[in-house]
């Protein structure tokens, strides 16, 4: 009877198309925006993720995200230097400052200084060169994917900024020595790195300047068992790489609201996709009810309909996904090009398909419903 | 309880009414809904229906025959009353039992046919063969042996819509008699034919009926089809009002008709 269901399914091509349409239409819509929201709320962990030499970060227990300046005393490198299991610590500095390029180009700028000694908390992935780049002075390193866009020189015809050449931080001389490539933020504004020293002499004075300090913890020893020595000694919040993800991800949903307007937008995308579904797989078994219900009296049994009528969820919903989802993905790859934000997790996919299955095989058997209790009317009359 | 009417008493000497007992159902009745709006479909009927008889349920509409053939059929509970099946009583079998009970022993023949559109004429036959886990090469095979006996043989692998409105209903008879059942339903097997093709399906109907001492129930609203019935059973308002011989109904319609 399952070839019998599926016949029933695709014998009618134009019917089974649209169906099949409907339901591709739905997995696209609900796992594209899903991937969309996964994508932008981890982007704001990008500058925290990318800063892979740290195991714990040390900052004021007030710092509600990964942009928020609320600076430490110098002493607090030194204290937390002096705390059992911290291999090393150093300083970073990052900060929102004003910039002038060449051409007369104004612009805010994320301007991040790392450890002159050790260069910890430089990029990663630096081209043609590495963080030592960064000792000539006065030296910056900029993301390549700014050169042409958020660095270019707009009022000089948008001509890309190039290695060697001047800009003004805050008033003060920096050169471009190297570039990076870094991932897409949450934060708009073009990231550069320096050194620690030179990031405070572009900085505006300031009695505090230390924004972190990052800790790598002693082989052996237990991260946390280190996160709380810091707390317990020093009074400020040390946070694992995830947490402060987390923290960062959790403030910018709370209180920008611009999370949950845009998770207003995605939730609404996901309720049309699962009505898009139900309504689908309801119109189709509704169709079908009489031959259904002629089934019932001919004495198939109510598990043998609930078995037909599954048969049918599962085989146009598998593949509706395949197309929706596939569908999703290339667009996800025409997105990946850009800064925009998409991340297709397979938790997406498994939602997708799950939230699909549940509402197609839900909305085909509360349309089964007269035929499973066995109308004489619907019997009968069709 | 309302007066009742027993289609057993007034039967014709037929030879068939010394048959066994196929259906014998006493004081049905059925009352859909409660209270105000209730509808009271079944009002104490009576009703029997011997081996090979050929028993049509006629009357104007919402007098209760869809209700009775349900009940008769199972796939009806009756309210009150007591129903036979040959020799089931369907609230005792319980509904897993009547549904397999059905499979096994009840044919249908609907008004709109009811064939899957998308199914091959072999394929909506061999359904009820399905059903009962007949393996489905050898339920094909049943079914096209079927169909060549109602003379569609060579259209096995046709879909519905190509055939007229007396082709399908015959493939729907062939589908209804595929698994050899006891007890045909049919519901308004002719109305949606014109006069010739229902008088071949009916023709066909009893020559199955006669062959395989196939008890059927037949309802309908055509009288030009009367004459195929052994007894015809009018209903109106719940109850079985008059009973009488095909043949004898057919003469009083005429007889009325040259009046007016």
């Amino acid at each position: 009877m399952i070839r019998i269901a599926i016949k029933m399914l695709m014998g009618d091509k134009l019917k089974y198309l649209g169906l099949l349409a409907g339901m591709a239409f739905a997995a696209m819509m609900i796992s594209q925006q899903m991937s969309i929201f996964l994508g932008l709320s981890s982007q704001t962990g990008t500058f925290i993720r990318e800063m892979t030499s740290a195991d714990l970060w040390v900052m004021d227990p007030q710092v509600r995200f990964s942009e928020d300046n609320i600076a430490l005393p110098d002493t607090a490198l030194q204290r937390v230097r002096s705390i059992e299991g911290v291999e090393n610590a150093v300083p970073l500095y990052k900060g929102f400052l004003k910039a002038q390029l060449a051409d007369g180009t104004r612009t805010s700028v994320i301007v991040v200084g790392v450890d002159d000694a050790t260069l910890q908390g430089a990029p990663a992935r630096i081209n043609d060169g590495d963080a030592t780049l960064l000792r000539q002075d006065p030296g910056i390193i900029i993301d390549d994917r700014d050169m042409g866009t958020k660095l270019a020189y707009k009022r000089a015809g948008g001509k890309p900024m190039q290695l060697g050449d001047h800009l003004s931080i805050n008033d003060h001389d920096a050169v471009v020595v190297g570039t990076y490539h870094g991932s897409p933020s949450f934060f708009w504004d073009p990231t550069l790195y320096t050194t620690y020293s030179r990031a405070l002499q572009f900085a505006p004075r300031e009695r505090r300047l230390m924004s972190f300090v990052l800790v790598k913890v002693a082989a052996g020893e237990d991260v946390l068992a280190v996160k709380r020595r810091i707390e317990e000694i020093t009074g400020y919040a040390a946070r694992t790489p995830v947490d402060f993800e987390n923290v960062t991800k959790a403030y910018i949903l709370k209180s920008t609201g611009i999370l949950i307007n845009f998770g207003i937008a995605v939730g609404l995308g996901f309720v049309i996709g699962m009505i898009v579904t139900g309504q689908t797989f309801f119109n189709f078994t509704l169709d079908n009810l009489r031959y259904f219900a002629a089934l019932k009296a001919m004495g198939a049994s109510s598990g043998m309909l609930i078995r037909m009528v599954l048969s049918q969820v599962l085989s146009v919903t598998w593949l509706s996904f395949g197309l929706g989802v596939g569908i999703a993905a290339i667009f996800g790859a025409f997105l990946a090009k850009t800064d925009l934000a998409f991340l297709m997790k397979w938790q997406v996919l498994a939602l997708t398909i799950g939230m699909m299955l549940v509402v197609g095989v839900l909305a085909a058997l509360i349309s089964l419903i007269k035929v499973l209790r066995l109308e004489a009317g619907v019997v009968f009359k069709g | 309880m309302d007066t009742t009417n027993t289609v057993a008493a007034s039967a014709t000497a037929s030879s068939k009414l010394d048959r066994p007992v196929a259906v014998h159902c006493k004081g049905i009745t059925k009352t859909y809904g409660e209270g105000q709006s209730a509808v009271r479909a079944l009002r104490g009927v009576d009703v029997e229906v011997r081996t090979g008889e050929l028993l049509m349920l006629v009357g104007p509409s919402g007098c209760g025959k869809t209700t009775l053939i349900s009940v008769i059929a199972g796939v009806l509970d009756r309210d009150e009353g007591e129903c036979e099946v040959l020799g089931q009583d369907f609230k005792k079998l319980g509904p897993a039992g009547t549904t397999r009970f059905r499979a096994k022993n009840v044919g249908f023949v609907f008004q709109s046919f009811n064939l899957i559109p998308t199914l091959t004429l072999a394929e909506n036959v061999a359904v009820p063969l399905l059903i009962n886990n007949v393996k489905r090469s050898e339920a094909l095979d049943r079914a096209r042996e079927m169909l060549e006996k109602v003379g569609l043989g060579t259209r096995t692998k046709d879909i519905p819509s190509r055939l007229s409105g007396g082709q399908q209903q015959r493939v729907a008879i062939s589908r209804a008699l595929v698994h050899h059942p006891k007890l045909l339903v049919c519901d308004e097997p002719t109305s949606a034919l014109d006069h010739a093709t229902g008088q071949k399906v009916m023709e066909l109907l009893r020559d199955v009926a006669a062959g395989n001492d196939l008890s059927l129930v037949v309802v309908t609203h055509d009288a030009r089809i009367f004459e195929f019935a052994d007894r015809i059973a009018e209903m109106d308002d719940g109850r079985i009002v008059k009973v009488s011989t095909g043949k004898g109904h057919q003469h009083a319609a005429h007889e009325l008709s040259a009046e007016k």
